[in-house]
């Protein structure tokens, strides 16, 4: 290949990208403008922060701050992973179906643009609630500290690390999953691993072999270093082991980033292979079988 | 104004093109060679076929055997400049409906830039008659309004050769008239193919200059809407009364053998009709026998007719 081939393969691929970060932009615009997309973010997230908000008069023994200000962090965290997973398999799902993928896939430098977009969109979105989440967390709980750059780096710090974590990990179980029908199956186990994350209760409070299973995920990891940086020092009592452990939160986020990129582009292709015309009307006939 | 076709040569050129899904023949040796230029329409009945056809021309699609080369390149290895040539319009299309159409259309048209130059949004709006709804969101259009979009999208960037994968299924007359005015105006653009399937022998008649009939996994007719109507009609039926009773006879020279049929008949003739087979009535018996599961027979019965 001659060297002035190569640069035209960059120019394009560069190309792709700067069209998919501009697909990303207009996405997170509809997103923020259609009522449909914000509800199914405002309304599971204020019934939390409501039953939060009852819970400010329960203390949790040895914790400095009530259970609702303790959950409020945790809340965040765990939006961020929800939010970036179900985003991006929601949409790779969806997409499938409807034939938007499909015509990422018919268009030059289609699906990089497609991916990258969404990804954008996916980011700025949970950016974007993880904001609101925070305001209204501050102003409706005593106890929350958030006073100092420390804290500032280390809250934007898990954040954008959350958001790297789990848009690969989305993409690969929205890779994976073929069939909008099956995504509960990815669903409940997500459901289910917030049980013995320690969201909505400290991890401290379950029997140790639960406690082990949780801190496999990386929701709890998120809660964790959410509540480090917005609780006071001393609520770190209720932690395991007594400590923030910030290298070991950092470490196990990375290591499911890790896993979670090196599998996604391998799951891509194939999902990306296996689209057209007929698999979309073949998943299409199958859901209205369903749906009636 | 599109860019020119990669090669000098077909536009598509498909030998002993083969495909089998488990243990069922879909496409059994099918060869098709088309020059740029021009409206084909593969035309056949549903299950021929048609649409496994087409999404192995536009890459989505690995086919089981036979060489296919579209715009001079394999599709099975054609990178993001041999897609960049080719305009896909699907079967029913439901995607980004929260984006707004002229928004659509400005973004997506970008993925050609570096290319092709691609339609300006509003010149593309007016071509296919949507000025009116460009502010509208995609999932509000009609069904009719929605498959102009997709057309829209399909020659975005000047494609060489533009796919439309039974562009009227489902329309009502006016839409499909309408439709049909579409595609007449797609063909005054230079430089762009057209291959559409349908399985309307009346939307084919209409809309191509040359139409490629497929059944039973292979191409049984091939030639411009004329040519295969005279050959249809090369068979006649005569009907007439004699002695009270029906006698139904099918000749390839009518004139003959009712010039004959009178001269001996001493007038008991009665009731003489000569029916010239159309080639409508040739395609609809493929058609009927095909979906009575013999296909064998009517292919062979079309091929009889059309030779």
């Amino acid at each position: 290949m001659s060297t002035a081939a190569n640069t035209g393969t960059m120019n394009t691929t560069v190309h792709a990208y700067k069209t998919g970060w501009k697909r990303g932009l207009i996405e997170t615009r509809i997103s923020l403008t259609t009522i449909g997309d914000l509800m199914g973010f405002i309304m599971p997230t204020a019934i939390a922060i409501v039953v939060l908000f009852f819970m400010r008069g329960a203390d949790f023994e040895g914790s400095p701050v009530s259970l609702g200000a303790m959950n409020m962090p945790s809340l965040i965290g765990m939006n961020v992973v929800f939010g970036g997973i179900m985003g991006i398999m929601g949409t790779l799902s969806m997409d499938r179906t409807n034939g938007t993928l499909l015509r990422a896939k018919s268009m030059p430098g289609g699906m990089t643009g497609y991916l990258v977009g969404h990804m954008v969109s996916t980011a700025l979105f949970v950016l974007a609630t993880v904001a609101v989440m925070l305001a209204a967390g501050l102003v409706l709980f005593d106890g929350l500290e958030f006073d100092s750059p420390d804290r500032w780096l280390l809250f934007v710090a898990v954040v954008l690390m959350g958001i790297v974590t789990t848009l690969p990990l989305g993409a690969v179980l929205g890779a994976a999953i073929n069939n909008p029908k099956n995504m509960g199956l990815v669903m409940f186990p997500i459901m289910g691993s917030v049980a013995i994350s320690g969201i909505f209760y400290p991890l401290t409070a379950l029997p140790g072999w639960l406690q082990g299973i949780g801190q496999v995920f990386p929701i709890y990891w998120m809660g964790l270093g959410m509540r480090h940086s917005l609780l006071p020092d001393s609520a770190v009592a209720v932690e395991v082991d007594g400590s923030w452990r910030t290298l070991l939160m950092f470490a196990v986020l990375a290591a499911w980033a890790v896993l979670a990129l090196a599998l996604a582009p391998k799951l891509l292709r194939r999902m990306a292979r296996r689209e057209s015309g007929s698999a979309v009307a073949a998943r299409r006939a199958e859901m209205q079988q369903q749906w009636g | 104004m599109g860019h020119p076709p990669a090669s000098d040569g077909p536009v598509i050129a498909v030998s002993d093109l083969r495909m089998r899904y488990g243990d069922k023949d879909v496409l059994t040796g099918l060869d098709l060679r088309i020059e740029p230029g021009g409206v084909t329409a593969l035309l056949g009945p549903n299950g021929a076929g048609k649409t496994t056809t087409i999404e192995i021309l536009e890459g989505f699609r690995a086919r089981s055997g036979g060489t296919v080369e579209v715009l001079g390149t394999d599709p099975e290895h054609g990178d993001e400049r041999w897609r960049a040539g080719l305009g896909v319009v699907l079967q029913e299309w439901r995607d980004n409906g929260k984006w707004r159409v002229r928004e659509l259309l400005d973004h997506f048209g970008e993925y050609y830039k570096p290319y092709a130059e691609p339609w300006d949004a509003d010149a593309l709006l007016g071509l296919v008659g949507l000025e009116a709804q460009a502010a509208q969101r995609v999932q509000t259009l009609s069904g009719g309004q929605r498959r102009r979009l997709d057309v829209a999208l399909g020659i975005i960037g000047r494609p060489a050769l533009l796919f439309l994968d039974e562009p009227t299924t489902g329309f009502d007359p006016h839409a499909r008239r309408e439709f049909h005015e579409l595609i007449h105006r797609l063909t005054d653009l230079d430089g762009t193919t057209i291959l559409l399937t349908t399985h309307d022998l009346d939307e084919a008649e209409k809309l191509a200059e040359r139409i490629v009939i497929l059944a039973g996994g292979r191409i049984i007719a091939d030639g411009s809407p004329d040519a295969l109507a005279r050959a249809a009609a090369t068979t006649a039926e005569v009907k007439w009364i004699q002695d009270g009773t029906l006698q139904i006879h099918a000749t390839e020279d009518a004139t003959d053998f009712v010039r004959k049929l009178l001269a001996t008949d001493d007038g008991a003739v009665t009731d003489l009709e000569v029916h010239r087979a159309s080639l409508e009535d040739a395609y609809l018996s493929l058609v009927a026998d095909f979906e009575a599961g013999q296909a064998e027979s009517a292919v062979d019965t079309f091929k009889e007719a059309t030779a």
